[in-house]
């Protein structure tokens, strides 16, 4: 599938780097030209240097035969800018968008967007194994 | 009405200013997230500035989006401008919302999003060049609210096939009405069907935006179109 994802931070690079050794056809955009040093060498996909939530970039990158759309920045409005035209003024089919902030990402999810929060996620984990391995109040750990 | 205005850089600061002067005296809060420009808000124009991420749903009930008439969104970033009245919309059922825009590109976007109004200072420059420009066969004078409908000016050039022939005889594009027409010397008529078009006659009449062009090429074209 030809993907492109908007943030080439280290969830983005990872993802990227994942997915062109699957064999997909990536795209990453990022506004600093600098953030591609995260991806490999024999990194085959493209790299596009511009601002993700202006439409004309996301034309030029052909975002309109794309399957999916990934946005990964650091801020959740611009991701949430981005994929909503990703989804609307693009038609991508899918689209998964990144927010930090809990309650921004419930009102996004109920108006139709495929969200995550890595806020939740990771203090859900956290919490997880916690529970998983109490530790008693004197330090030892429960039978 | 009350008004919450987020965003306290030179166009919210002199918007918050303008609405307290207003004779309506409107309720205002203007909400900032950097301390230096809280400080300068409240010194100068008294204690309606919060601080605090409007992005965000605390802040929001902070500031009571619930009971606002209408949230401006003026921030430097179009899409902080965005999630904030979006976000009015969908959690705080805000009635109306206008959000800054500094790509006129977005306003497609914003507005299927379910933002009420956007301005864009580029956008309105653009305007103000188009309606400078002599050459220019179309004027887009005004954007009438929702519908889609627009005022517009053309000037019927000299060649033009429509000069000597009446209004009720021209083929007009769907939804478009001439509405005043004005003489190379100046003097306006109210038009009928009878009315004769002459050349340089400058003729300003509603049409839907997406006619624009097919009611130039009425208007400008100097013969007709070839037949079947």
């Amino acid at each position: 599938m030809k993907v492109v994802i908007m943030g080439c931070g280290r969830v983005g690079a990872t993802l990227a780097t994942w997915l062109d050794s699957d064999g997909h056809d990536v795209t990453v955009i990022d506004i600093r030209p600098d953030a591609f040093k995260r991806l490999p060498t024999d990194f085959k996909g493209r790299r596009h240097a511009g601002n993700a939530i202006d439409q004309d970039v996301l034309a030029r990158v052909g975002l309109k035969q794309a399957d999916a759309f990934v946005a990964v920045t650091q801020g959740d409005n611009r991701n949430v800018m981005a994929t909503q035209m990703a989804k609307h003024l693009f038609g991508v089919r899918r689209t998964l968008c990144r927010i930090y902030d809990p309650i921004r990402e419930e009102i996004y999810r109920d108006l139709g967007l495929e969200t995550i929060s890595p806020t939740l996620v990771g203090a859900q984990l956290l919490k997880d194994l916690l529970d998983k391995q109490p530790v008693a109040a004197d330090g030892e750990t429960e039978a | 009405m009350y008004i919450i205005v987020v965003g306290a850089g030179k166009v919210g600061y002199y918007l918050v200013k303008e609405l307290l002067e207003a004779p309506e005296g409107h309720e205002v809060l203007i909400i900032e997230l950097d301390a230096a420009k809280v400080e300068r808000v409240t010194q100068e124009l008294g204690d309606i500035a919060l601080r605090g991420d409007g992005c965000e749903a605390a802040t929001m009930e902070k500031a009571g989006f619930g009971r606002a008439d209408m949230v401006i969104a003026v921030t430097g970033d179009d899409e902080d401008n965005l999630v904030v009245c979006q976000v009015a919309k969908a959690k705080f059922s805000v009635p109306r919302t206008v959000a800054r825009i500094n790509n006129p590109k977005n306003e497609t976007i914003f507005k299927q999003l379910g933002i009420d109004t956007t301005v864009s200072a580029t956008a309105a420059i653009l305007a103000q060049i188009e309606q400078e420009l002599p050459t220019h066969p179309l004027i887009p004078l005004l954007r009438l609210k929702g519908g889609g409908l627009e005022i517009v000016e053309v000037k019927v050039p000299q060649r033009a096939s429509v000069v000597g022939k009446r209004i009720g005889e021209l083929l007009l594009p769907q939804q478009s009405l001439i509405t005043l027409i004005v003489d190379s010397d100046g003097t306006p008529r109210v038009p009928s069907n009878d009315t004769m078009i002459r050349a340089e006659d400058q003729v300003v009449a509603v049409t839907r935006r997406e006619n624009e062009d097919a009611l130039r090429a009425a208007l400008t074209n100097s013969s007709s179109p070839p037949g079947p």
